[in-house]
């Protein structure tokens, strides 16, 4: 029950995107097409997942012991960067075809904020092993949410008549705003 | 560079013409999440620019010895490290700051806007002219965060840093603080700042023709003659 509510507090109450403003440079930049939205999305939480589980394990296994808790940043953005570097590696050895649809978006994935303040968040919750595995993918599935919803209002913004200085990010910022405001219809469901 | 740019102008260029927030489109993460109110934004905006201007003076410094193909993950060593300095004396120093800005100061690590400014800057250029791009970028994207962080204090609490501005009788729009305000505003505002770009290319542009029609009319005429 209790991983339940995580799963969904951090997916849809608490949306990264939407309300921890995590992630914003992707969801501007890759949220033209919804196929590659939803990749993007996919790649994300793939990275999201592992990051969660090898990022709680150096925290506590070797920060916390050796007291050396103020290389935290230093440590998380080494494992996320050498992270999606393998993972990268790893899928284009496995399989070919999801390499090929996710490929161009892992290298994006370093400097997403959505990453490292998962890390982050997990440390600071004091969430266990499970929880912050479950967190983690909740925090995925709610990018890939938000993501998919914005490429399929840009598709048919692309049709509007849009005033041309609001072309490109200040409209989908617009957007985003009226997807925020949509979304807090969910606050107070799930506390925490 | 082969043209010789002032340091002066490599300060100006980031305040507007390079502003990196309404311009490049970098570092949205902190614009949108810290500009509840005009402080946050100004604390927000000096942290960025104290991790800039120091990583940008190692960068540039030992530009030659890092090979090209690890200097990324070189680059966020050295602005983890600066990250790491802010969070521990902003602890130190300033705890309720610390507190209300919260995740955000570790987040400054992948900002796109500082490493951006490493990869197209200061692995190019020397010491002083990284200084003063990075100087120049920080006090445009301190700028931005003021006046996002202003417009939304003034209508979301009705005050200006702290002090009240708004009459009495003013209801304070709370959506304005809510994270659905600070999308909202920045959309409008870049926006706007596209309507003046628009305005003013078109202002040159009708100036450029008219010198143009200026001069004809005395070539053609010697023509005749």
């Amino acid at each position: 029950m209790d991983l339940i509510l995580i799963f969904f507090s951090a997916a849809i109450v608490n949306n990264f995107v939407l309300s921890y403003f995590l992630g914003i440079c992707p969801f501007i930049g890759v949220s033209n097409k919804i196929s590659s939205a939803f990749s993007m999305g996919l790649a994300a939480t793939f990275v999201m997942v592992i990051t969660s589980i090898v990022t709680w394990l150096i925290y506590h296994i070797i920060l916390v012991p050796f007291e050396l808790e103020f290389l935290q940043y230093v440590s998380f953005i080494l494992i996320i960067a050498s992270l999606v570097q393998f993972v990268e590696m790893f899928i284009k050895k496995v399989s070919q075809p999801l390499y090929r649809a996710l490929g161009i978006f892992l290298p994006l994935i370093t400097t997403n904020c959505a990453i490292m303040g998962l890390a982050l968040f997990i440390v600071l919750k004091e969430y266990t092993f499970v929880q912050g595995i479950v967190y983690g993918l909740g925090a995925g599935a709610g990018f890939t949410l938000a993501i998919t919803i914005m490429a399929g209002i840009r598709e048919e913004l692309d049709l509007a008549d849009i005033p041309k200085p609001f072309r490109g990010a200040p409209i989908t910022l617009i957007v985003a705003g009226i997807l925020a405001l949509a979304f807090m219809g969910f606050s107070g469901l799930i506390s925490g | 560079m082969s043209k010789k740019v002032t340091l002066s102008r490599e300060f100006i260029k980031g305040l507007w013409d390079q502003n990196p927030v309404f311009k490049q489109v970098l570092g949205m993460c902190p614009t949108l999440a810290v500009t509840v109110s005009a402080e946050n934004g100004i604390a927000m905006a000096l942290a960025t620019t104290f991790v800039l201007v120091f990583s940008s003076v190692i960068i540039s410094m030992i530009r030659k010895l890092i090979p090209t193909q690890v200097r990324i993950a070189s680059y966020i060593l050295i602005i983890a490290t600066f990250v790491t300095i802010v969070d521990l004396v902003m602890k130190a120093k300033f705890p309720e700051l610390s507190q209300s800005l919260g995740p955000f100061i570790p987040l400054i690590v992948v900002n796109c806007l500082i490493l951006g400014r490493q990869e197209a800057f200061s692995s190019k250029n020397g010491v002083l002219r990284s200084v003063m791009d990075s100087l120049g970028m920080g006090t445009g994207f301190l700028i931005t965060l003021f006046i996002l962080g202003g417009i939304r204090e003034i209508f979301g609490s009705g005050t200006l840093l702290g002090i009240t501005v708004m009459p009495s009788f003013y209801e304070p729009w709370v959506v304005m603080i809510l994270p659905a305000g600070a999308f909202l505003v920045l959309g409008l505002l870049m926006g706007f700042a596209n309507v003046y770009i628009e305005r003013k290319k078109r202002l040159e542009r009708i100036d450029y023709l008219s010198r143009l029609k200026s001069i004809e009319p005395v070539t053609s005429g010697q023509e005749a003659a």
